[in-house]
């Protein structure tokens, strides 16, 4: 078991995940790791470094560039009885897979007549904001969140980047973990007795009476830096974490809003059949005598994600954005 | 929704007692309506058919919205049946859709407010909650029955602050020797049962009715800049309720009645205002108030004139002292009487006629 969680410590979001994937490793010889430069080279974002030496070539795969293969090498080991953790660098290439996905993960159960679970798990990076462009920044997880079949977790926080994983495995269907490139050098203090997390319910990270601001992986931190910027004009937001993306936990934001009456949603997402375009259909269906104004959507640009920091910066939400949007939705401009 | 105080601002509509088609006369009492002090029960004052009821049961609404509409006899049907729902679709036609949020308009109709009364100041003008919590009166959404001492409390404080705030009041006080009225009074009781003797303040409101007659200008309205004497004296008597305030209804052409009618009159007043039931005649017409402390040990009231009238006038206690009378001191039943009066509508001469038309009166009881 782990040796170095004697008490709170700081960590990053990238080694809460490697922790998790040991943890997972260490309590179940059913698990194993497999994707594209996981062993050796240690994973393209870090996330596997030394995993390769602490368990061996068998349980930590380096596999072959392509993703339909490997994840359906994936599926094939779930359905075999196996833990499987599938790494896909990044979203992006996940389309290469979504034959594998789509067509075969989410619907064995269902086709099966209720015979074959299929328990995989599918990591995968995600966002922009790191400057490499237009094929490896996009954030397609609303799309997936469109699947039934499968769940799809959007981990925000260190403890969830640590704990949801176990849980997942636990899930004897497929399970997709999108992990914000933006966040891995996030840095906080994780609970001695972290573990395990629900990967079935929406938080709220701030509470607050004005507006509620629902988001999700890395533009959570900015709704949060937002929130706080606010509060120094005397407007409170609450903030709401939706953590899991499919199936979505609408109660938590209907309430809050309900409270607030206001409903801004920050999605990193193209705003056109966005999750925030779902999120708001909810609020509509859900809260819609509660609304005080007209709920409001911040997503990234519809281009593809441009290079050029300044472009992607503008591309993509930014603090400024949600202060002034939300400025003027309570303040009765918006 | 007719006004039926001071600073009346809105009222619930309780029930209807008519329905549409329904034949009604003047003075037919065809709802009842919670005002912060009581359930007040509406006359009609036209003749004709219940063509359409505006207000749903249990509404709020301001005063002067329309409740209903008569239809008069011979007159064919003019005005579609359409309910005043602030939220509902509004005519085609006529009135624009008023922008505004869902959580406004729901906030609106609750508190029974309509949504064109308010003013937007969301994007294009538009409703918001905010706007609608402006525009609610300071009396609380939830006033109704349950919140009802506190509701009274304020509608009181609105009306003696306006008074105070408005009218120049002008205080006349002075002392009537009361032996005559008292053995008239006694004569008179003496001959009756219990149940149809004339409390002691039948005669004293029997004076101020006949010295009204003398002194004109205390009874009527203050309106406009200007004095609106009344024609009858409608006399509203503060009557303290059990569970605390007071409301002043009105013994309606008491200049008619004669002390025994008054009582039954009087009787019948402070029964309904305790119980409930008061007309809407009653609560608005009132031209003069009279207010008797006396029972409670109060020697002099000076009063707080109930606006729009233009005077008060008070009884304090009847006391036993000495009294000097044609060089001789004997110990007389002696009652302390004071005018509060509006000076904008009458002079103090003209008060000290009247006080003393009442002492004449009340010195010669076999006339009241």
């Amino acid at each position: 078991m782990m040796s170095d969680t004697e008490k709170a410590r700081k960590i990053t979001y990238r080694e809460a995940i490697r922790e998790a994937i040991r943890d997972a490793m260490h309590r179940d010889d059913r698990v194993f790791l497999m994707g594209e430069d996981v062993g050796r080279y240690g994973g393209c974002f870090a996330v596997t470094k030394g995993l390769l030496e602490e368990f061996g070539r068998e349980r930590i795969r380096d596999t072959p560039l392509s993703e339909s293969a490997f994840v359906g090498a994936g599926i094939g080991a779930a359905l075999g009885g196996m833990r499987p953790i599938v790494e896909i660098m990044t979203i992006n290439f996940s389309l290469l897979a979504a034959d594998q996905i789509i067509n075969n993960a989410a619907t064995y159960l269902h086709m099966s007549g209720g015979q074959f679970n299929v328990p995989l798990v599918i990591r995968s990076a995600t966002g922009g904001g790191r400057q490499l462009a237009a094929q490896h920044s996009h954030s397609l997880e609303g799309w997936y969140a469109h699947i039934p079949g499968i769940k799809v977790l959007s981990p925000a926080t260190i403890e969830d980047a640590r704990g949801m994983l176990w849980t997942a495995l636990e899930d004897p269907d497929p399970v997709l973990i999108f992990e914000n490139t933006g966040l891995y050098n996030l840095e906080g203090t994780l609970a001695a007795d972290a573990g395990a997390v629900d990967i079935d319910q929406a938080r709220i990270r701030r509470a607050g009476r004005d507006i509620t601001i629902i988001s999700y992986s890395a533009s959570l931190h900015k709704s949060l830096a937002a929130a706080e910027l606010l509060a120094g004009e005397g407007i409170e937001a609450e903030v709401v974490d939706l953590r899991t993306l499919r199936p979505l936990d609408e109660a938590p934001f209907l309430e809050s809003v309900a409270k607030t009456h206001r409903a801004l949603i920050v999605d990193e997402g193209w705003r056109s059949g966005s999750l925030a375009a779902e999120v708001s259909a909810r609020i509509m269906e859900g809260a819609f005598y509660e609304l005080d104004c007209p709920v409001a959507r911040l997503c990234s640009a519809e281009v593809p994600m441009p290079y050029a920091r300044h472009l992607e910066e503008a591309a993509l939400p930014q603090v400024e954005g949600i202060v002034n949007l939300v400025r003027n939705m309570v303040r009765g401009n918006g | 929704m007719p006004s039926l105080g001071a600073d009346m601002t809105a009222g619930i509509l309780v029930k209807w007692l008519v329905k549409p088609g329904d034949l009604v006369k003047k003075r037919d009492i065809i709802a009842v309506v919670e005002t912060d002090k009581a359930a007040i029960e509406i006359e009609v004052y036209e003749t004709g058919v219940i063509e359409a009821l505006l207000v749903e049961p249990g509404r709020k609404v301001p005063v002067g919205t329309v409740l209903a509409v008569i239809r008069s006899k011979g007159k064919p049907q003019t005005i579609k049946t359409k309910l005043a729902d602030s939220s509902a679709a509004p005519s085609p036609a006529s009135a624009p859709r008023i922008k505004a949020s869902p959580y406004a308009r729901r906030l609106a109709a609750e508190s029974a407010l309509p949504l064109a009364d308010i003013n937007g100041s969301g994007p294009d003008g538009a409703v918001t909650a905010a706007d609608v919590s402006r525009a609610i009166p300071p009396l609380p959404a939830q006033s109704g029955s349950t919140d009802q001492p506190t509701a009274m409390r304020r509608a009181i404080a609105a009306a003696m602050t306006r008074s105070k705030r408005e009218i120049p009041h002008y205080y006349l006080q002075t002392k009537v020797e009361l032996s005559r009225t008292s053995h008239w009074l006694s004569a008179i009781n003496g001959q009756r049962p219990i149940s149809q003797r004339l409390l002691p303040v039948i005669p004293l409101i029997r004076a101020v009715v006949l010295a009204l007659a003398e002194v004109p200008e205390l009874n009527g309205h203050w309106r406009d800049d200007r004095l609106v004497p009344a024609e009858a004296v409608h006399l509203g008597f503060a009557v303290s309720l059990r569970r605390g305030g007071l409301i002043a209804p009105a013994i309606l052409n008491a200049e008619d009645k004669t002390p025994e009618q008054l009582m039954t009159a009087l009787g019948d007043l402070i029964n309904r205002a305790r119980k409930g039931g008061l007309r809407s005649s009653e609560i608005s017409d009132a031209t003069i108030s009279v207010t008797s402390l006396g029972e409670l040990g109060v020697e002099t009231v000076y009063g707080v004139i109930y606006p729009p009238q233009v005077a008060l006038i008070g009884f304090g206690k009847t006391i036993e002292q000495p009294w000097a009378e044609n060089g001789m001191l004997g110990v007389r039943p002696v009652l302390s009487v004071t005018l509060a009066a509006d000076h904008r509508a009458s002079d103090g001469h003209r008060g000290a006629q009247f006080l003393d038309a009442l002492n004449h009166f009340l010195q010669e009881p076999e006339k009241l």
